[in-house]
């Protein structure tokens, strides 16, 4: 028996929310008493380092041909099924998300997505989710012998007390995938808004898609990744995926700095649950200011170089 | 072309979410409910595909009488027929669940990217395993051509281009289209287009609610002077530590 995480890697290195989760799998597993073991696509020479934040063991799969939903749920499954896996962990990145569903129907487990708290063995398996896009939370227990548990990244302090281990390698194989990827494209460089740690956004006070170069230089500074309110992405300023709050993105960093945002309850709801948020309005009965913990009432077009000065020295 | 769209029904976004028998209960009162956002778009790009491919679309829902409002909205957009499950859905495993057996015969299965009250994200993946077909996370584009669906999907900093002949289900994400708003003309043809009841099937729940709660409220903010701008800098670097 055995509790799984899915270790997903960006590029050459293994994502920070995936670290996260293997914290958060050794805990379960020490509870349960069973091993936790991270399972990579991925051949990376970092991979026996999983064990430091930590995975009992890494096991690599063979195949590590074009990651398609379907090719890839199924060979991750069968994966956990040879490791005896009784919990399953994955971040809720996109790729998280569209691998947890297959899994727990591969698996005949429960699922449960958008999780932010240990779980509570005490009285069945229930775990904290968000719900309602960040307008509350819900406590769910889940009742089939196998569980998939998607992870809210950035809700779980990362440990580093463990020690390098072994990697195995696994055979699995199965159908192609239906699906031809024909292309990715990447923005390199940029931080993944639902995993940065801290997210620099704005809104409709900023007038026009030619003054974001302020809000770019500032959250390079800060090492922030971008958002922005829905109008502003309605409106062609910033792509879409940059939108936050009910019906964008729900994200929870540990630092938000909204500009020339008013603070609607749609944009809220996606953005409250942020550790530190700070509010920068040139109207003092913004909204946004009964959800902010620091708040400067002013024009941004003055602030915004101050803050930016500020940061070079 | 047939097209079958998942639609969920949710509290209108401007809802204040408040909850009743000692947390135990999502309180409905005075909630206005609406279509899902993202299934509105899904329900929009299927039409539009339909229309260009001689096609129809049918919209489930896995939900109570008091539903049938937001369905009717979705005939009066243009959809062909509709099918209401009569169940008070549990979680997306049962809405799947529900869904799977009437889903066969399909071309393309649309659900939204997420329903904004339960956030499962889930149900699309799910129907693609129940139905053992591909599933398509958050996509922004879908195209049909030469017996071949296209779609571009968003996924962790960047966009992924794939095709795919069906069946195949794909979740609508922002930016696919512009939401139909549905006219005179629409609004009458819907009282008469069919709008079939089914009973719910019998399956094993995964999970089950049992309380709820409202986010922490800010205890006040910390108002900094704007001609002391730089002292958020200062603040956040020592204080808080976040930079
Ligand atoms: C169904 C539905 C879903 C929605 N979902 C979302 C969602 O997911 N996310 C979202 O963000 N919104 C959403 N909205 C929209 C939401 O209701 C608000 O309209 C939106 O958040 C407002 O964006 P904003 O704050 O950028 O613009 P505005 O409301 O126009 O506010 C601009 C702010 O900038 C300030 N300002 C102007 N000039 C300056 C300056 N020079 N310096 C400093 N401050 C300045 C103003 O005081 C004002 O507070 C949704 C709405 C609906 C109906
Ligand atoms: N009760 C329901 N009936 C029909 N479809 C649903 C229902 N709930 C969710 N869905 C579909 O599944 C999508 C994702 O929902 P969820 O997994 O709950 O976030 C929604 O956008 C709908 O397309």
């Amino acid at each position: 028996m055995s509790v799984i995480v899915f270790a997903e890697i960006d590029g050459d290195h293994y994502k920070k929310s995936s670290l996260e989760a293997i914290g958060y799998g050794k805990k379960l597993a020490n509870n349960l008493n069973v091993s936790c073991i991270a399972v990579s696509f991925a051949n990376l020479s970092s991979s026996a380092e999983l064990g430091l934040y930590g995975a009992d063991k890494v096991v690599q799969l063979n195949n590590s041909a074009a990651f398609a939903s379907d090719q890839g749920a199924d060979l991750f499954s069968k994966a956990c099924s040879q490791l005896g896996a009784t919990v399953v962990i994955v971040s809720n990145t996109y790729t998280g998300k569209s691998l947890a569903p297959r899994v727990a129907i591969a698996l005949n487990a429960s699922l449960v997505t958008n999780v932010i708290s240990e779980v509570d063995l005490s009285n069945g398996f229930t775990v904290k989710r968000g719900v309602f896009s960040g307008k509350a939370f819900a406590y769910t227990t889940l009742t089939k012998d196998v569980k998939v548990i998607a992870l809210t990244p950035n809700s779980f302090d990362l440990s580093k007390d463990g020690a390098v281990v072994a990697v195995d390698s696994l055979e699995v194989s199965g159908d192609n995938s239906k699906i031809t990827i024909e292309r990715t494209e990447k923005a390199s460089g940029k931080i993944p808004l639902t995993e940065a740690e801290i997210v620099v956004s704005a809104g409709r006070g900023m007038k026009g898609p030619e003054n974001w170069n302020m809000i770019e230089e500032l959250a390079g500074l800060m090492g922030a990744a971008t958002a922005c309110s829905k109008p502003v992405s309605d409106m062609g300023w910033r792509p879409h995926s940059e939108h936050v709050g009910q019906t964008g993105i729900t994200i929870k960093p540990n630092l938000y700095v909204a500009i020339g945002i008013s603070g609607a309850i749609q944009h809220l709801a996606g953005v409250s649950s942020s550790k530190t948020i700070v509010a920068i309005n040139k109207d003092p009965e913004a909204p946004f200011f009964k959800a902010a913990d620091y708040g400067i009432v002013g024009d941004a077009f003055e602030i915004l170089p101050k803050l930016i000065q500020a940061l070079k020295n | 072309m047939k097209i079958l769209v998942c639609m969920s029904v949710v509290p209108d976004t401007t809802t204040k979410i408040t909850f009743t028998d000692q947390n135990t209960a999502f309180n409905a009162q005075g909630v206005q409910f609406i279509v899902n956002p993202y299934d509105e778009l899904a329900i929009t790009r299927g039409l539009e595909l339909a229309e260009a491919n001689n096609g129809t679309v049918t919209v489930v829902h896995v939900g109570l009488a008091d539903s049938e409002a937001s369905i009717r909205k979705a005939l009066s957009m243009g959809v062909h027929e509709a099918i209401r499950i009569d169940a008070s859905p549990i979680d997306a495993q049962f809405v799947a669940e529900q869904i799977a057996p009437i889903a066969s015969g399909y071309d393309l299965i649309l659900t939204g990217r997420e329903s904004i009250d339960y956030n499962g994200g889930a149900v699309c993946g799910l129907l693609g395993a129940l139905l053992n077909i591909p599933s398509i996370n958050v996509v922004t584009k879908i195209d049909f051509a030469g017996g071949v669906f296209s779609f571009e999907r968003d996924i962790d900093g960047g966009r992924e281009m794939l095709s795919c002949a069906g069946p195949v289900v794909a979740s609508a994400q922002k930016d696919l289209c512009e939401p139909r708003i549905p006219n005179m003309r629409g609004i009458m043809a819907a009282r008469t287009k069919p709008l079939q009841v089914l009973a719910a099937t019998d399956v094993q729940t995964a999970s089950k609610y049992i309380s709820y709660e409202n986010p922490v409220a800010k205890s006040g903010v910390k108002l900094i002077d704007a001609s002391n701008a730089e002292q958020l800098i200062h603040i956040l670097k020592n204080e808080v530590k976040v930079i």
